[in-house]
């Protein structure tokens, strides 16, 4: 085989990769430019290596900020995705009925952000809100201004309603997939209603679920707009999340070389996590 | 093992019964007998699949009743039923192995273990599954995931009947004969009522002893391969059953002759069906032959299509064009030629209904 030597091909990718570095190399080079110095004003720096890393790493607020995010994140996991299933069970698979309870469920979804956080802080509120008084006329003290546990409720009821109607969305999507004649056969096979969620739903839910699993996961592990609406991270630092922790470092306190390795590592842990849900969820397909 | 009775059975997917013409099934009484190996054959849409889904209990018929063994069991749902039915497209539980697949339908039925190993193996070892018994299913070929579906309707012994919607739809031609012959098998061994929906006549004609023919959601004619095929009831059986199917040639019944455009025939005993019209003959390409000596009616001979070991010719008769069957070692006519007509399969229709043949019209 004679091979033509001509390496003129690689102009073709050239705007491709000046499209890139613009968008995602160049801007990340300059956190990663800000995390390894420490800067004094113009023209004043000194290269000062990972200290900055380190710092952050040993920021005893930061580690208590990542096991609050952890926790938000597995809770939200652990209630938005079992939730979202059982309603995409119950949903009516076909006709008008089937329409418009879809349309009503994607509703949430169309919210701005802080729109909301500022419905929920509204609503949530002891003394004016429609839930907030709810709760408290039944003799129940809710306060998310003021008790910890109160404020982890809010949140975690407001990211529920917005969220789980992607999951079901995406379930009920998946469940729609699933041929009729599996339906039959498990009726001929006599299989019983948790048999047929289990052996033929379940594993047919499996790809959708993944998605829903990850794109989950990322949100709530970079939610900033809500809580920072209702809460503002309070009362105390009790739901102050990595990102609301990040904003006050970068924005508040104006210390760009620690926020920018907290950037970094923040990044990296959510790609870390990410890959390792991929992996987990994708390894039994590859079983023999 | 069960005997089936139908009877009075419409059904519409709308539920309305009024208007009988979108009916996808138009009133069918039909017994299946303990047993029996039947095949349900008809084209694409014409009700043989809803009326299996209507035996095995998967859809409720608007009216008429299902008797198992003279039990009512219209009301029944499929799990009460007792009933075994395979798909078109393989089904499998993903996640289970073959082994795990094949005992599933026995273990709902909190059969005991041991039972449930040694009825496994059985059939595993009947289908040629032994080897791959505890591979997941979901990694197998087409043909391997379909035996597995196969294998789920034959495991349970004591069902009243398995029903087998176009089963071998997915599998390659050779290993589609393979099973076909197993199931055949099976079906001797254990005198089992199976029910065999189909499209393909050959398929139907080789796994039943009894094809009953569905168009258009009645059923038109059940019997024997040899029935349909020499005798149909129905000139629906008669185009169906065959390749090519038989010809039907417009005619009338005057003074004790067929007359037909291009030719009479001598028919005395058909003067019953003097001046009646819809008459047409039927003619398998068989019941056609060329004559050595003149027979009052002749053929032009248009074209030849060579099968192998016999040829269909394209004889133009009058305004009619009929297909000719020859055997091996008859030579082909040229242009004009007189054709003999053989008087058993030589029959007569009214409308769509067989009333008669030559044999009796001429004794």
């Amino acid at each position: 085989m004679h091979k033509l030597d001509d390496n003129r091909a690689w102009l073709l990718v050239v705007p491709v990769f000046a499209l890139v570095a613009f968008n995602a190399v160049i801007p990340l080079m300059t956190v990663v430019n800000y995390s390894l110095q420490d800067i004094f004003g113009p023209g004043q720096r000194v290269f000062i290596g990972v200290e900055w890393f380190r710092e952050v790493l040993r920021d005893p607020t930061i580690q208590a900020s990542f096991l609050r995010q952890v926790a938000f994140s597995a809770l939200v996991l652990a209630i938005q995705i079992p939730l979202g299933i059982a309603i995409a069970l119950l949903l009516p698979r076909v006709g008008w009925k089937s329409s418009l309870a879809i349309i009503l469920i994607a509703i949430p979804l169309l919210v701005p952000f802080n729109v909301v956080g500022t419905i929920w802080q509204v609503y949530a509120r002891p003394d004016i809100g429609l839930l907030g008084r709810g709760i408290n006329a039944i003799g129940i003290d809710y306060n998310y201004t003021s008790s910890a546990v109160s404020a982890w409720i809010t949140l975690l009821l407001m990211d529920t309603w917005h969220w789980t109607p992607l999951v079901i969305l995406l379930a009920f999507a998946g469940l729609c997939s699933i041929p009729e004649p599996y339906y039959q056969a498990a009726r001929i096979d006599g299989a019983s209603r948790w048999a047929v969620f289990r052996h033929i739903e379940l594993p047919k839910l499996r790809g959708v679920l993944t998605i829903a699993i990850l794109l989950r996961f990322m949100d709530s592990f970079m939610i900033y707009t809500e809580p920072f609406v209702v809460t503002g991270g309070g009362p105390g630092s009790s739901t102050t999340f990595l990102s609301v922790r990040l904003v006050n470092m970068a924005v508040g306190q104006f210390d760009l070389g620690p926020a920018a390795a907290f950037s970094l590592i923040y990044f990296l842990a959510i790609l870390l996590f990410s890959y390792v849900f991929y992996t987990i969820l994708k390894m039994n397909e590859g079983e023999p | 093992m069960a005997e089936i009775t139908i009877s009075g059975l419409r059904h519409s997917y709308d539920g309305d019964l009024s208007d009988p013409s979108r009916l996808a099934l138009k009133g069918i009484d039909h017994v299946w007998r303990d047993g029996g190996a039947y095949a349900l054959l008809g084209p694409s849409g014409c009700g043989k699949s809803s009326m299996l889904n209507i035996i095995s209990g998967l859809i409720r018929p608007t009216a008429g009743r299902i008797l198992f063994d003279g039990r009512d069991v219209t009301d029944l749902r499929p799990e009460e039923r007792n009933i075994a039915q395979v798909f078109q497209f393989p089904v499998l539980y993903d996640t289970m192995t073959v082994q795990e697949n094949l005992a599933f339908p026995l273990r709902n039925r909190k059969v005991a273990p041991a039972a449930i190993t040694r009825r496994v193996a059985e059939v595993a070892e009947m289908l040629d599954l032994g080897p791959l018994l505890k591979r997941r299913a979901s990694r197998l070929g087409a043909a391997e995931k379909q035996k597995i579906s196969l294998g789920r309707g034959l495991v349970r012994e004591d069902v009243a009947a398995i029903l087998f919607d176009e089963p071998l739809t997915v599998i390659d031609p050779q290993v589609k004969f393979d099973l076909r012959r197993k199931l055949k098998l099976v079906h001797e061994t254990l005198k089992l009522t199976l029910v065999y929906v189909t499209h393909d006549q050959s398929e139907a004609l080789t796994f039943a002893d009894q094809v009953v023919v569905m168009s258009d959601g009645e059923v038109v004619q059940a019997g024997t391969p040899e029935e349909l095929y020499e005798r149909p009831a129905h000139a629906f059986v008669g185009r169906f059953i065959g390749s090519p199917g038989m010809n039907f040639l417009p005619c009338r019944i005057e003074e004790g002759e067929i007359r037909f455009d291009g030719g009479r025939l001598s028919a005395p005993g058909l003067r019953r069906l003097a001046g009646q019209e819809g008459l047409s003959l039927g003619l398998r390409p068989q019941a056609l032959q060329p004559a050595d000596a003149a027979t009052g009616v002749e053929g032009e001979m248009v074209g030849l299509e060579d099968r192998g070991h016999y040829r269909i010719a394209d004889v133009a008769l009058g305004g009619a064009r009929l297909k000719m069957r020859l055997a091996e070692g008859v030579p082909a006519p040229q242009g004009r030629f007189p054709v003999a007509f053989r008087p058993g399969s030589t029959l007569v229709f009214a409308g769509d209904r067989l009333v008669g043949d030559l044999a009796d019209a001429q004794a």
